[in-house]
């Protein structure tokens, strides 16, 4: 338990193409969504965190760019900082700076526009100049690798990944934000295009332009704002090695550490029997089963078997990405954000069509940034 | 506002580099140009074998500063068959799909080599299978990693 709450939250819809908003228009539309959420105003943040990608963006510093549309310019000046990672980072980077007792409440914003870069040439730049990068590898590449390893390790089959997209494409039917939602069959995503085997089309998440901002508040205010809070519980971020062949990608020993420094904040023994909805960083079918055993799901192995069986459905025992998740719509950096934004609106039981069945005591959020999640943020929620 | 009436702007940004490799990896690039070797360094605490060599061992916090020579044989440890068109950052040029991006372990090392191979039928391809280095001509190596052309199946 920790005494910082989420007060408000609004994220954009997403969508392939942005092309009629800036970064400026989209974080000013989000910033006065979240407040108009939290019922307060501009004077009443004082201290914010901007959240993005230099690469992407195109430019250096990228996260100054954005200051007068977040509103930390106003009365000339409060307090900014920044975080280039995915958007939970920048949530936990925010409830530090609430922590330090120097602030009362915190805006995070974070923004990214797929559509205006080369996708496959920003993500090749993420990895080392000398002895990876000229070999071409990008995001999906190092992905379908981290597939294949996985499914060798635990006999996990392109199939057990199918019944993910299934599931995660059709609960985006549910969703006014996602970007790709659409009954789809196992069969389908089987048949759909190679692209870097073993991951196929429908295994991919889209390109996406999206933002998404979230008011933090201390226990000191957050109980004496008109909106119902909903507590962090528990957080945590782990990160792994910079080199990909120094990590054995069948697995997420970053997860793992992260998972069980938060659950146990959150004072969560039985992740499965305890957690009534999670909302996780699927950019890949194969990542939402990998995700869960490291989440401690599942035993080791047993990842594919959840969607297979309907254990992850929007009507299953826990729920996973009731919203359609990151492969419903992948604006990187701030799916992460979203998926915190989806998992209060679960805690609140204002998720609209997408809000699971019964009470939601914990909900799970979480982010990813680096090649086959190199760094993970948990957050757990809860009233 | 219609999209008609929205306005874009193309630019193509440029943003030369010149990048140390630093001392473990000029050895290391050296030897490959020079003598067709793959060099690594090892951890004095956990014995860990690393390629590329590097200052410090991570979990250990250690300098790894035994330099050790590998084979340039390894296995097969992950593979993926790419379709879809990339512009080399090598030359600047459309590489031609489909290409096989492989993570290899040295024999002799313990951190996987990312490379290509010289396979394109996923079918042909499995977990374990045995691999070699295929090294540019003497006139082609120019001390990066690219001097070894690519990996090929030997067996």
């Amino acid at each position: 338990m920790t005494d910082i709450a989420i007060v408000g939250a609004a994220q954009t819809p997403y969508q392939r193409c942005r092309d009629d908003a800036n970064f400026a228009e989209m974080i000013y539309e989000v910033t006065c969504g979240a407040l108009a959420d939290a019922g307060l105003g501009i004077s009443d943040i004082d201290n914010f965190i901007t959240v993005s990608n230099d690469f992407w963006d195109g430019r250096t510093i990228s996260s100054m760019a954005v200051q007068d549309a977040c509103g930390s310019s106003f009365e000339g000046g409060r307090n900014v900082s920044t975080v280039e990672g995915d958007g939970t980072f920048g949530l936990l980077y925010g409830m530090m700076r609430i922590l330090s007792g120097a602030y009362q409440t915190t805006l995070v914003v974070v923004h990214c526009k797929g559509s205006e870069g080369n996708m496959r040439q920003i993500t090749n730049g993420m990895f080392d100049y000398i002895y990876t990068r000229p070999l071409g590898i990008e995001a999906i590449g190092a992905a379908a690798l981290q597939a294949r390893r996985y499914m060798d390790s635990y006999n996990i089959t392109e199939e057990d990944f199918a019944h993910v997209s299934v599931k995660n494409r059709g609960n985006a039917l549910r969703n006014p934000h996602a970007q790709l939602a659409a009954e789809m069959t196992v069969e389908e995503v089987m048949a759909s295009k190679p692209i870097a085997s073993p991951l196929k089309l429908h295994d991919l998440s889209p390109i996406s332009d999206g933002a998404a901002a979230v008011i933090l508040a201390h226990r000191n205010v957050a109980d004496k704002l008109g909106r119902k809070p909903v507590w962090v519980k528990g957080i945590a971020h782990c990160s792994e090695a910079h080199f990909l062949g120094d990590r054995d990608l069948a697995e997420a020993p970053a997860l793992r550490d992260a998972s069980r420094r938060a659950y146990q904040m959150a004072g969560i023994k039985k992740p499965f029997a305890e957690i009534d909805v999670v909302e996780l960083y699927d950019a890949f079918s194969y990542m939402e089963p990998l995700w869960l055993e490291e989440l401690g799901f599942c035993p080791r192995g047993k990842g594919g078997e959840l969607a297979r069986l309907g254990a992850t459905a929007f009507d299953g025992p826990v729920p996973v990405n009731p919203s359609g998740g990151v492969l419903s719509a992948h604006a990187v950096l701030v799916a992460g954000l979203a998926r915190v934004i989806e998992a209060a609106l679960q805690v609140r039981g204002e998720a609209g069509e997408r809000q699971v069945e019964g009470p939601v005591e914990f909900a799970l959020a979480h982010g990813i940034n680096g090649p086959c999640g190199q760094s993970h943020c948990v957050v757990i929620l809860g009233e | 506002m219609d999209k008609d009436e929205l306005i874009h702007l193309h630019v193509d940004v440029d943003l030369p580099y010149r990048w140390a490799a630093g001392r473990y990896g000029s050895i290391m690039l050296k030897a490959l140009r020079d003598e067709k070797k793959i060099l690594g360094n090892c951890c004095p605490q956990c014995n860990k074998v690393y390629v590329p060599p590097r200052v410090v061992c991570g979990p250990c916090f250690v300098a790894p500063d035994e330099v050790v020579e590998l084979s340039d044989t390894g296995t097969l440890a992950g593979y993926s068959v790419v379709n879809y068109p990339f512009i080399d950052p090598e030359t600047g040029q459309k590489r031609p799909v489909p290409y096989t991006y492989a993570y290899i372990q040295l024999d002799g090392c313990d951190s996987y080599l990312s490379h290509l191979i010289d396979e394109t039928d996923p079918a042909r391809l499995s977990p374990g299978m045995r691999v070699k280095a295929v090294f540019r001509s003497d006139a082609d190596r120019v001390g990066r990693l690219q001097d070894i052309l690519h990996f090929k199946i030997i067996e």
